[in-house]
């Protein structure tokens, strides 16, 4: 069934007006599937991951629905949220460094957070150490001090907390950005490995590194200002994409053999435009090289065939 | 043009600084004008602790920096002044880099008073604007801005004109892109590109394989604080020596092929003993293993 997301949108209140970081999104996530959320800094992609778990105190909800495994899910409901929290959507949020409480052992940090929402942590240890052998923590890391930890390692003690009662959707929040290669790859292995065995149904993975999705989503949705601008299988999105905010974001991107000299990568000029009452339209059509008058109108998030859709006129006909 | 030979850095720490970590273990590579040479390693590998030594931000513990045959180490005063109009870094974060109850463009304002303090205004205002000019800022866009008002990228690209000001030689460039967006992190890159075709030379500090083998001529891989391996940029990412640099090519995500799984998980042994640098081909350097 996995998650389907209706005309979401979210606001940030400011003194000078509403941020439209979130604008009418829809989209939907299905059983087992790693959909990777990627976009550039302030597209919102953070706004949707935590609007599906809990909207924080600047965030404001204005409109859409949101379902998941055929069920409502209130986003608009702190208290009602509560019921879903940790057990039915989990979030691994960005910074595993600062979600471990310094002040605890680990595994009794653990036990608290099962005893807040009314489990008894005990019979779920055996399954906690099965878990942390998984991912490569000896089980000991529950009697350390997270200090005692690397990033890396941290990150994955975190993973294995946040999926602990199997949720149906997992947020991963940009969870390899601040890591080394070597345990990028062993902390995106993990998330894989966690879906293989059914510890997480449909999993959200945040980030702004294409590479890193196309290693391990199945499916990839790029952002922009505020709404949907592609989204596909990932094959579909880093080999043949047909948003042209997508085509120029790939073609930014150096790769290992790619050289300055050799051949010199472009970037798109402009930047992204205000999301403080934007104009209406296209958001890209600014710094788009095939902006024309049809632009000035939202163009439809439109399918065009083998579950690739975008938002592009020149497409849409 | 700059010349590290043998140098090592240990930090102490502790509470009475009791214990000491070696950060920096007998790393010598020199710099040609010209030239951009990546030093690539994971965290804690002490790339950014030879950023700092070069630019005289950290003491060298043995070892010496030396910049067209004068050591670094010794400079003070004027001296010191004079090898800062000529070696400047750029740094990761940009928004860190300024004071931001200051508006952005004081940095070139504090510059002319320690440096340019003779330079009629008329001149000045046209030297700001041909150097911002040259980072592809429009003058009025930036000017007169408080920092929280610019993006990042343009915040980077104020410190690079400021140190264009100068006419610099050489630039350290400690993760200086890792913080920008995809989209503009390659204007900034193609930038420095531009740069080292006019004789600049480069010492790019990363963890981002990628951005290290796009821009450099010469690569060093260091873990531990010690080289790895090092040699042109083609060879050392093209044919690979060393088990480690192996291992963190095999990790490098990449748009045109997927990861093997599970393979180049496992742990490579920690190896503490002194392993010197031999030669496997021209200009292809790798510690024997």
């Amino acid at each position: 069934m996995g998650l389907v997301v209706d005309d979401l949108a979210v606001y940030y209140r400011t003194l000078a007006g509403d941020v439209r970081a979130l604008d009418g999104v829809s989209f939907a996530v299905g059983d087992g599937e790693i959909m990777g959320l990627a976009g550039e800094s302030g597209c919102g992609k953070s706004t949707l991951g935590k609007a599906l778990i809990r909207l924080d105190g600047r965030m404001r909800y204005i409109r859409g629905s949101v379902e998941l495994d055929g069920r409502p899910v209130p986003v608009w409901d702190d208290l009602a949220m509560n019921a879903l929290r940790f057990g039915e959507i989990s979030i691994v949020p960005q910074y595993a460094m600062s979600a471990l409480n310094p002040t605890r052992k680990i595994g009794m940090m653990v036990d608290e957070l099962l005893h807040s929402r009314g489990i008894d942590p005990k019979p779920l240890h055996a399954e906690l150490f099965r878990r942390l052998e998984l991912v490569g923590l000896d089980p000991h890391v529950l009697g350390m001090y997270p200090i005692e930890l690397s990033g890396g390692m941290k990150q994955r003690a975190v993973m294995v907390i946040s999926t602990l009662l199997d949720p149906s959707l997992l947020i991963a929040d940009e969870i390899t950005s601040a890591l080394d290669v070597s345990n990028q790859k062993a902390v995106a292995e993990a998330l894989v490995e966690f879906r293989d065995r059914g510890f997480v149904k449909s999993t959200i993975m945040v980030t702004h590194d294409l590479s890193v999705l196309y290693q391990v989503a199945d499916t990839i949705l790029v952002m922009y200002a505020g709404r949907l601008a592609e989204k596909g299988p990932a094959e579909t999105i880093i080999h043949a994409p047909r948003h042209p905010y997508t085509k120029l974001l790939i073609g930014a991107l150096p790769e290992v053999g790619i050289r300055y000299g050799e051949h010199k990568l472009v970037s798109i000029p402009g930047r992204p435009p205000s999301l403080l009452e934007p104009a209406e339209g296209c958001r890209f059509r600014e710094r788009c090289p095939f902006a024309s008058g049809r632009c000035v109108k939202q163009p439809p998030f439109c399918d065009v065939g083998d579950g690739h859709a975008l938002a592009c006129w020149r497409e849409a006909a | 043009m700059l010349a590290v030979d043998h140098v090592s850095k240990t930090y102490r720490i502790g509470t009475f600084g009791g214990t000491s970590l070696p950060a920096v273990r007998d790393v010598s590579f020199e710099v040609a004008p010209g030239e951009v040479l990546s030093l690539i390693g994971e965290s804690g590998s002490g790339k950014s602790t030879i950023g700092k030594m070069i630019l005289r931000l950290s003491p060298i513990t043995s070892g010496t920096i030396s910049f067209d045959g004068a050591d670094v180490g010794g400079l003070h005063g004027r001296a010191l002044k004079s090898y800062y109009r000529r070696v400047q870094g750029v740094f990761q974060d940009p928004f860190s880099s300024y004071n931001p109850i200051f508006k952005a463009d004081r940095v070139f304002g504090l510059l002319r008073d320690s440096y340019f303090g003779g330079v009629p205004d008329g001149e000045w205002r046209a030297r700001v604007e041909e150097a911002l000019a040259s980072v592809s800022l429009e003058p009025d866009q930036v000017l007169g801005k408080y920092p929280h008002q610019l993006s990042g990228g343009q915040l980077q690209r104020m410190l690079i004109a400021r140190a264009l000001l100068l006419e610099i030689d050489f630039l350290v460039a400690d993760e200086m892109i890792s913080m920008l967006d995809a989209s503009t992190r390659i204007d900034v890159l193609n930038l420095l590109g531009d740069l080292k075709a006019r004789g600049l030379g480069i010492l790019f500090i990363t963890h981002d394989l990628s951005l290290g083998n796009y821009i450099s001529e010469r690569t060093i891989i260091l873990r531990r604080g010690r080289i790895v391996e090092m040699g042109a940029t083609g060879r050392v990412f093209g044919s690979p020596q060393h088990p480690y640099t192996q291992m963190l090519l095999a990790s490098v995500p990449r748009l045109h092929s997927r990861w093997e799984r599970g393979a180049a998980a496992e742990a490579l042994a920690d190896d503490e003993a002194e392993t010197p640098l031999v030669q496997v081909a021209d200009d292809h350097y790798v510690a024997a293993a």
